[in-house]
């Protein structure tokens, strides 16, 4: 813990504006990631691909933020550039107010501390040879906590684990479960935030409403700040207070959810909200067709 | 082949006599491995032009009574009861391969959630389509089965189908790639449409566009369609029928509307309160059901759902009869929802509505 961070400044230029108070949790700045695909031609390289072209926004601590968007709209570029895996071609990420553009891997520790991740495939994100006792211990291990065993106990009961379930293997767990494991090795360094990637997409209904209850709670217990990122426009609409909505690698409208799903703006929102199926669309006599036109209000 | 082992008169859901209308009638139909019984006595019919759908979680069998339907049950898997389909002089149960291959890609038709995985990635599309219309000498030569195929991928609404026959599978998206794997199925008019999941791996614009051409597919060419998911939205959305299906067993089925406003068995009620993402409790939870799904083959006996149903009794140690309350509805249950109760389980019409 001895690692010398860049203090934090309020008066850098990343501060978002005027607005004095607390700092943003996330502020993402005119960020671009241009990838190269590898070479197609010998005469001429191929084309870049701008996964992200220009993206702006801000989380304040403790929102609920959503990202919606459907495959290659660079939502996954966007999360990678988030938790510092990833740098942007141009543009800056603050967490906490501090840069994290250009910083090298030692000095992103802070990053992992405040900020953690769960994705998608609870299974292909859980090591399948380790016990999920050390699976939750492991961002503790990086960091030389004490006490190891007590803090994985009382984090699998966080999420709604036995404590025995520390002896035991991942495929050993219903998707569920394993979710669950994920977000218990997230708390495990006590972030501030949570990224969450597609986190109940892979779920049976019934789960699905479980583990979205279990996110609602420990955000609020916890005070967290969580960006849940979704192709599915009606779980973040439960689960955020606003949302951004992604599309050829830029955001086409942002604004608070309720808003956003009763007046969309723009024509792609439009058309994903039309595409969703739900029940009460269903059963009104929405048909498949329907789903298939753009909303028209 | 032998008939099947199973003839014993059907005591199910929809086991009244067949009509010449009937394109799948599933009798009895268990599926076992070693001393586990995946799937119990499944029991329904399905009518030229009528949209099935069968939902329910992983492990409930869904999969497993669609996969006997077609006979490609993984090995070690055995189903007993019968299977008949119109048009076919022989039980799809015990057919051997032979046999089966005959069926399928010409009565029988499926569409899988991967398409990735069900088209040849070393062969073009187009001779992908022309191959299935070529086994069945649905068409005489190369060249008609040809033409034909790329008239179907048009019908599939992909851009210049002309131009998409000659490319290969890699060289289309996920929604483009199910799209050329729903013009190979419908290629011989089949009498059903199997889809499993279909749409689960798709953007929702895109599955919204697959799942319009699915339905428009059927519709065109009258088939019966049996629809496997777990997104209720979606059954809903695409199906006129459904069955519900938990621990290997159908516990309630009937028409869409009915199934899905005015449920009658626990488990239906409590997969419509999960999926519902606009009523919270006052916490701004979501209604849940309790425990998890029980691995395959470990359900509780008598009623597979009482160890998390808040009403089991003793009674529920016994398995419940199924009720008929229609020609094609009933539910599984000693202590179903109560009819005029079960108002307020309906989906809520209010903002969601009427949109579209």
């Amino acid at each position: 813990m001895a690692e010398q961070l860049p203090p934090v400044d309020d008066d850098a230029p990343h501060a978002p504006g005027p607005r004095t108070g607390p700092v943003d949790a996330i502020s993402v700045r005119d960020v671009t990631r241009d990838y190269r695909r590898p070479r197609a031609s010998v005469r001429r390289p191929s084309p870049p691909v701008h996964a992200l072209r220009g993206v702006s926004f801000a989380v304040p601590q403790g929102q609920r933020f959503g990202i919606v968007g459907e495959s290659g709209c660079g939502k996954s570029t966007l999360l990678r550039i988030l938790a510092g895996l990833d740098q942007p071609t141009s543009g800056s990420v603050a967490i906490d107010g501090r840069d994290i553009t250009g910083l090298r891997e030692r000095q992103l520790r802070f990053v992992r501390e405040r900020l953690q991740l769960v994705f998608q495939d609870p299974m292909s994100a859980l090591d399948p040879r380790m016990r999920v006792g050390d699976i939750v211990a492991e961002p503790l291990v990086a960091q030389g906590h004490q006490n190891r065993k007590e803090r994985v106990t009382e984090l699998l009961e966080a999420v709604g684990l036995r404590a025995d379930a520390a002896d035991r293997y991942p495929h050993q767990f219903s998707g569920g479960q394993r979710q669950r494991i994920s977000i218990a090795r997230a708390l495990a360094p006590r972030p501030k935030i949570i990224v969450a990637d597609e986190p109940v997409s892979a779920l049976d209904v019934s789960v699905r409403a479980q583990v979205l209850n279990l996110i609602a709670d420990l955000v609020d217990e916890l005070s967290l700040t969580l960006v849940f990122v979704s192709h599915d426009l009606s779980v973040v609409r439960h689960v955020c207070d606003r949302v951004a909505v992604m599309h050829g690698g830029q955001i086409v409208e942002s604004g608070s959810t309720e808003q956003v799903y009763e007046e969309p703006q723009h024509s792609y929102t439009r058309k994903l909200i039309a595409a969703v199926p739900t029940l009460g669309k269903a059963l009104s006599g929405v048909s498949a067709a329907d789903l298939n036109r753009e909303y028209r209000p | 082949m032998t008939p099947a082992p199973d003839t014993a008169p059907a005591t199910g859901p929809a086991s009244g006599q067949g009509s010449p209308d009937d394109v799948l009638s599933v009798r009895n139909l268990d599926v076992t491995v070693g001393g586990r019984t995946l799937v119990e006595d499944v029991d329904f019919t399905i009518r030229a032009g009528e949209r099935v759908g069968l939902i329910g979680e992983s492990g409930s069998g869904k999969s497993l009574t669609a996969l006997s339907v077609m006979g490609l049950l993984p090995e070690g898997l055995r189903a007993t009861g019968s299977v008949r389909l119109a048009g076919v002089g022989h039980d799809l149960v015990g057919a051997d391969e032979a046999r089966m291959s005959r069926v399928r890609g010409k009565e029988i038709a499926m569409v899988f959630q991967e398409p990735m995985t069900a088209l040849n990635p070393t062969m073009k599309v187009g001779r992908q389509i022309a191959e299935v219309l070529l086994i069945h000498r649905t068409r005489p030569d190369r060249a008609s089965a040809s033409a034909a195929a790329v008239e179907l991928l048009a019908q599939v609404g992909l851009p210049d189908p002309a131009t998409a026959a000659d490319a290969y599978p890699h060289q289309f998206s996920g929604g483009q790639r199910q799209r050329v794997v729903l013009a190979i199925a419908l290629a011989n008019d089949p009498a059903l449409l199997v889809c499993d999941e279909p749409t689960t791996a798709l953007d929702v614009t895109v599955q919204a566009r697959v799942l319009d051409l699915i339905v428009r597919g059927v519709q065109d060419r009258r088939s019966a369609m049996l629809f496997i998911t777990h997104d209720l939205a979606v059954v809903a959305t695409a199906c006129e029928r459904v069955m519900v299906m938990y621990g290997g067993r159908v516990v309630e089925s009937g028409p869409v509307q009915e199934v899905f406003t005015r449920p009658r068995h626990r488990y239906t009620r409590g997969l419509i309160g999960a999926s519902d993402l606009t009523a919270v409790d006052d916490r701004g939870r979501l209604a849940t059901i309790p425990g998890s799904v029980p691995p395959a083959g470990r359900f509780p006996a008598g009623c597979v759902f009482r160890n998390r149903c808040a009403h089991a009794t003793e009674a529920c140690a016994t398995r419940p009869d199924w009720v008929p309350t229609g020609p094609d509805s009933g539910y599984a249950c000693f202590h179903p929802v109560a009819e005029s109760g079960a108002r307020g389980t309906a989906v809520p019409t209010n903002q969601e509505a009427g949109r579209g």
